[in-house]
């Protein structure tokens, strides 16, 4: 015992003592254990895959060998000059640009529609919910038949009323479109959700005393309504913006990027190179764009996060 | 307005619809959204046949309860840390934490296949599992509630002499609980529906989950032109969470509301 080595007292005054000593380090080291579980997974799933990443893109993996060279901005060239690569920033940014603008606007006037508690009205939301809950999986597969060509819902009832559908997911010049509709359909319903709370905290005196002054229905929409929405607004671009660059499941199912990369949105370039071409330089580099994407996505929204979070809940 | 919605609802209409018809073919019936037949479940025992959609459930619940276990306690921990304790670079490791919500897993499925293989994972269920391990989001909403309930509660326990485990187990949980069981929904659903990840980790048929069976179900039927089947199929993955959407609707609106992000 080195407490008898060093002739200090016996151990049996040192017990007290010692128990406070140990129970005030585990005071101050119980924070740090219960966060250890979570930080520990953080650190592997999220923080070390960022630096892997971008380790990666900067490097290139020698054939047969474990080792790699460092080639500095080589796979971030390649990356430039794959046109394939090119035409699924150009596709996703025209993805973002109308199923983002177009699932909030439903979203925005679905809510209106039906921000008064009543049985009928909770069913409607719950229908109009329901597309955001399923597996985008599930969605395309029921979309894979609705688009059939000729035989399809979608052109036996516009055979009906007399008008020819088209090769909804074959034509390159459709396709992407085609996407943006099964995007649209699925989401609305889900912003739908947070403009009817932000709807709930709207004060209605603002209303009335609007439409006591005479200010029509349009009016009220576009000068006191959708200003007031606006946390709420951002709050759900984020999300929508996250969306637009995080899901492919549909065209995995439907086009696989086709007809000629007219569907190929960023993630499923990136899948396509690690999963198919095990093309690991350009899938990391990739990656690393759409995590610097978001990493600026987040320093601008903070926030507008915060304020928008709130109004939400 | 109930027009719009009978518009948004006809995928799922359709769905209903051929899943019970009896000649499944490609006629050109088959897009009616009409019923003018008599029931069958035939599409269904094809259905099941085609896939082993026993093996698929009980993989897609392995893998969905399986996270959502571990992250009841990662987030219970790391929640009780932030709302209830005092440290150094508290605020800063919380900022940490949050990153996780914007960061969000799909855009890190290159470097994180390359750790799953590195761990051995690669090919397994845990391996699907790991990185959802541990949710900010989670860790967010349980700090916020363990906030709102008033420290009296602890303090009598304390006094009793409970530890910390004590208080957390007995006390702060059982009051956390509409939102333990809000983050709940959230995650499962999530996780129920993942597709991306799972398609890029499990490499065999034995560890299918329900989204890659559907996927594969449904290319497979591109040349067969089993419709009827294809829309059993999908009625049957989705089953699940039309039955849990039925029993806890309210909670799913509000834990929609709340959660934003997915779990």
């Amino acid at each position: 015992m080195s407490s008898i080595a060093t002739g200090a007292p016996p151990l049996d005054d040192l017990r007290p003592v010692r128990r406070l000593a140990r129970r005030r380090l585990g005071r101050r080291a119980l924070p740090f254990i219960l966060l250890t579980p979570s930080l520990l997974l953080l650190a592997a799933f999220t923080y070390l895959p960022v630096v892997r990443v971008i380790w990666d893109s900067l490097h290139e993996q020698i054939h047969g060998s474990r080792e790699s060279l460092f080639v500095g901005l080589k796979n971030y060239i390649g990356l430039f000059s794959d046109a394939a690569f090119l035409q699924s920033v150009v596709n996703n940014l025209l993805y973002a640009a109308t199923t983002v603008p177009i699932s909030m606007a439903l979203g925005l006037l679905f809510a209106l529609a039906l921000q008064h508690s009543s049985r009928f009205n909770s069913v409607m939301r719950a229908l109009l919910l329901f597309p955001s809950m399923v597996p985008l999986v599930a969605a395309a597969s029921l979309f894979f038949f609705i688009f059939l060509p000729g035989v399809g819902l979608f052109d036996y009832y516009l055979a009906k009323i007399g008008l020819r559908g088209a090769n909804w997911l074959g034509n390159p010049d459709i396709a992407l479109w085609s996407l943006v509709g099964i995007t649209v359909w699925k989401n609305a319903g889900y912003y739908m959700l947070f403009y009817l709370a932000g709807l709930q905290t709207m004060p209605g005196e603002v209303l009335e005393a609007a439409t006591i002054d005479g200010a029509n229905g349009w009016q009220r929409l576009r000068h006191i309504i959708v200003p007031l929405l606006a946390p709420t607004t951002a709050f759900v671009l984020v999300i929508a913006l996250i969306n637009a660059l995080t899901q492919v499941d549909h065209v995995i199912v439907l086009t696989k990027g086709g007809p000629s990369n007219a569907t190929k949105l960023v993630l499923y370039y990136i899948f396509e190179q690690a999963a198919e071409n095990f093309a690991a330089g350009k899938a990391a580099a990739a990656s690393v764009l759409s995590v610097g994407f978001l990493l600026a996505l987040s320093v601008v929204s903070l926030k507008t996060m915060e304020r928008g979070s709130h109004a939400a809940s | 307005m109930l027009a719009v919605v009978f518009l948004w609802s006809t995928p799922f209409l359709w769905m209903l619809v051929a899943s019970f018809r009896p000649d499944a073919g490609a006629g050109i019936g088959m897009a009616s959204l009409v019923p003018d037949y008599k029931p069958t479940l035939r599409n269904f025992a094809d259905a099941l046949e085609s896939g082993d959609f026993a093996l698929y459930y009980l993989n897609t619940a392995i893998v969905a309860f399986g996270i959502l276990a571990a992250q009841i306690v990662t987030i219970s921990l790391a929640g009780y840390a932030f709302a209830r304790l005092s440290f150094p670079g508290r605020d800063l490791i919380f900022y940490l934490f949050l990153l996780q919500l914007m960061l969000v897993p799909p855009v890190l499925i290159v470097p994180n296949l390359r750790t799953v293989v590195d761990l051995g994972l690669y090919g397994s269920l845990l391996g699907v599992m790991a990185p959802y391990f541990a949710s900010a989001f989670g860790t967010f909403l349980m700090r916020q509630t363990f906030r709102q309930i008033p420290r009296d509660f602890e303090e009598a326990a304390v006094i009793d002499g409970a530890h910390w485990w004590q208080t957390l187990w007995h006390v702060l949980l059982p009051m956390a609980k509409p939102a333990l069981v809000a983050f709940s929904l959230v995650s499962l659903m999530a996780h129920w529906n993942e597709f991306l990840w799972p398609l890029m980790v499990l490499n065999e048929p034995r560890t299918q989950t329900l989204t890659i069976g559907l996927a594969s179900f449904a290319l497979g039927s591109e040349g067969g032109k089993e419709w009827g089947v294809l829309a059993a199929g999908t009625l049957l993955v989705m089953f699940p969470l039309l039955a849990l959407f039925a029993v806890f609707q309210r909670q799913f609106v509000d834990s929609f509301m709340f959660s934003g992000l997915k779990g």
